[in-house]
């Protein structure tokens, strides 16, 4: 099956790492998937929280790492999505438990039996990012159309072209189209033209995404949602499907929108 | 023979200096020597000089995660080779123990000379410098590619980027003021040729290839006009 080995990351804090990867997550396992994520936020982990798995951890990342347990004891199976795995992180130690030669090792352990390994970088270029990176095929970097997170996600592609890590993809996260129409917020177009990589999607800012999160239930569940729909779309591109984008800014009259709302299905 | 491995504390943590010789070799020695001292250096920073070994990205980073799987940090690479400065800054790493002053900007190794002329030497990068990149140069600096924000180039002599330019430069660093700097799009966050600083506000109109100059001891900024001149 040899799964494919993919890095969430970002540079910047909370432009929406966890959030993209627990929905990628969801989508690929709910399309029949065989998906484990993994929480590389050693000492800050929230992806147990995010996927609503946090009551169930017994062991961690740094409890196989260090022998504690078995590598499939550690591995929460989601009662939802029975193809949906979560290696959760520590949450008393910190970055150094781990080393990024752990992550390969146990990454090429997983390897066989699944789809899709999805990891979730934590925030900076330190050890916790190195870590995260060094067992990846490739890597997905999220960042806002904003001028800080875009100036980070320049740095972060960087590094990824440094560790021969191929191309990086992008996800810019929590668009709002008609602040990008007002001219208050960065244009898709500036993002790209600055990073020049390849854009894998664009997720609107959706007040659900962050309600989901807090419930425990990602919006990818919810096939309806902008945000949900733009989720599962970048889900299909990642197995290699064309999807074309939504267009968030067509006929954006007040009437244009109501319509949308009332129309899933028809981005 | 056994390769010789010195370490030593400095202000800013542990300098290991590498002796010369074969590099598989030189770097068993160190961990050797790291697994030896282990409870000692753990959790310390380090920095590795490698004399003039050329170590590209896949040795630097073996190393790097050889050292931080025995628990040290290694912060930087000191290295004679500028493919070795290069990849260790690629890897973000430092490449000198602290930020140099401005005398110390460059190596003994490759002073430069400060009446560039033209035809002389010139490094040039086929690539787009994005955040965080440091390039420097004692001589001439081609940029084939963008100069992003947060990158920056610090040549002795000119600079020329083939692209857009948003990042900062410094162009005649050790005071050359007949330095110029030129690109297709121009518009740095900071110039500097020599002792002079300029800013450039925001966007203004069409790009178009433009290159600055020191006239009078202030920076001008004047579109490239090839039917003139």
């Amino acid at each position: 099956m040899a799964a494919k080995v993919i890095t969430i990351t970002s540079g910047k804090g909370g432009v929406g790492k966890t959030t993209a990867t627990a929905n990628l997550a969801v989508a690929l396992a709910s399309m029949g998937d065989k998906v484990v994520c993994i929480d590389a936020d050693i000492g800050l982990r929230n992806l147990d929280v995010v996927l609503g798995l946090e009551n169930r951890i017994v062991y961690d990342l740094v409890d196989i790492v260090e022998g504690r347990c078995r590598l499939r004891q550690a591995m929460i199976r989601d009662k939802r999505l029975s193809d949906l795995y979560l290696i959760p992180a520590a949450q008393t130690r910190d970055k150094t438990a781990v080393s990024p030669n752990d992550m390969v090792r146990l990454c090429n352990e997983l390897r066989p039996d699944y789809h899709f390994i999805l990891i979730d970088s934590p925030a900076g270029i330190e050890r916790g990012f190195r870590n995260s990176i060094a067992p990846s095929d490739s890597v997905v970097v999220i960042t806002n159309p904003e001028v800080s997170a875009v100036r980070d996600a320049d740095r972060i592609i960087g590094l990824v072209e440094a560790e021969e890590k191929g191309p990086a993809q992008l996800i810019i996260n929590r668009l709002k189209p008609e602040m990008v129409k007002r001219g208050d917020m960065l244009a898709i177009d500036d993002v790209l033209e600055l990073l020049a990589v390849d854009l894998l999607g664009i997720v609107p800012e959706d007040d659900q995404v962050l309600m989901a999160g807090n419930r425990g239930n990602p919006v990818a569940f919810d096939s309806k949602g902008l945000a949900g729909q733009a989720f599962r779309n970048i889900a299909r591109r990642l197995k290699g499907e064309q999807v074309p984008f939504i267009d968030l800014a067509k006929n954006d009259g007040l009437f244009g929108r109501i319509t949308r709302i009332f129309r899933p299905g028809g981005y | 023979m056994i390769p010789s491995v010195q370490i030593k504390g400095v202000r800013e943590g542990l300098l290991v200096t590498l002796g010369d010789g074969d590099w598989p070799a030189m770097l068993a020695a160190l961990l050797s020597h790291i697994d030896k001292q282990v409870d000692f250096l753990r959790g310390g920073k380090i920095y590795i000089d490698v004399g003039s070994q050329v170590l590209h990205a896949i040795e630097l980073s073996r190393l790097r995660d050889a050292v931080s799987e025995r628990g040290l940090n290694l912060w930087g690479v000191l290295s004679n080779s500028p493919t070795t400065e290069q990849t260790a800054q690629l890897l973000g790493l430092a490449t000198r123990l602290s930020r140099p002053s401005r005398q110390t900007q460059f190596r003994e190794s490759s002073a430069p000379d400060t009446n560039l002329q033209d035809g002389e030497a010139a490094v040039m990068v086929r690539r787009t410098l994005r955040s965080g990149y440091s390039l420097r140069h004692a001589n001439h600096v081609v940029v084939i590619g963008d100069v992003n924000p947060g990158a920056e180039i610090i040549a002795g002599g000119s600079v020329v980027v083939w692209g857009k330019l948003r990042g900062v430069v410094h162009a005649g660093s050790e005071g050359d003021t007949n330095a110029t700097v030129s690109a297709l799009d121009f518009s740095p966050t900071q110039l500097r040729i020599a002792g002079e600083i300029a800013q450039f506000a925001g966007k203004r109109g069409k790009p178009q290839p433009e290159s600055a100059r020191i006239v009078d001891d202030k920076v001008v900024v004047e579109a490239w006009n090839p039917g003139k001149k």
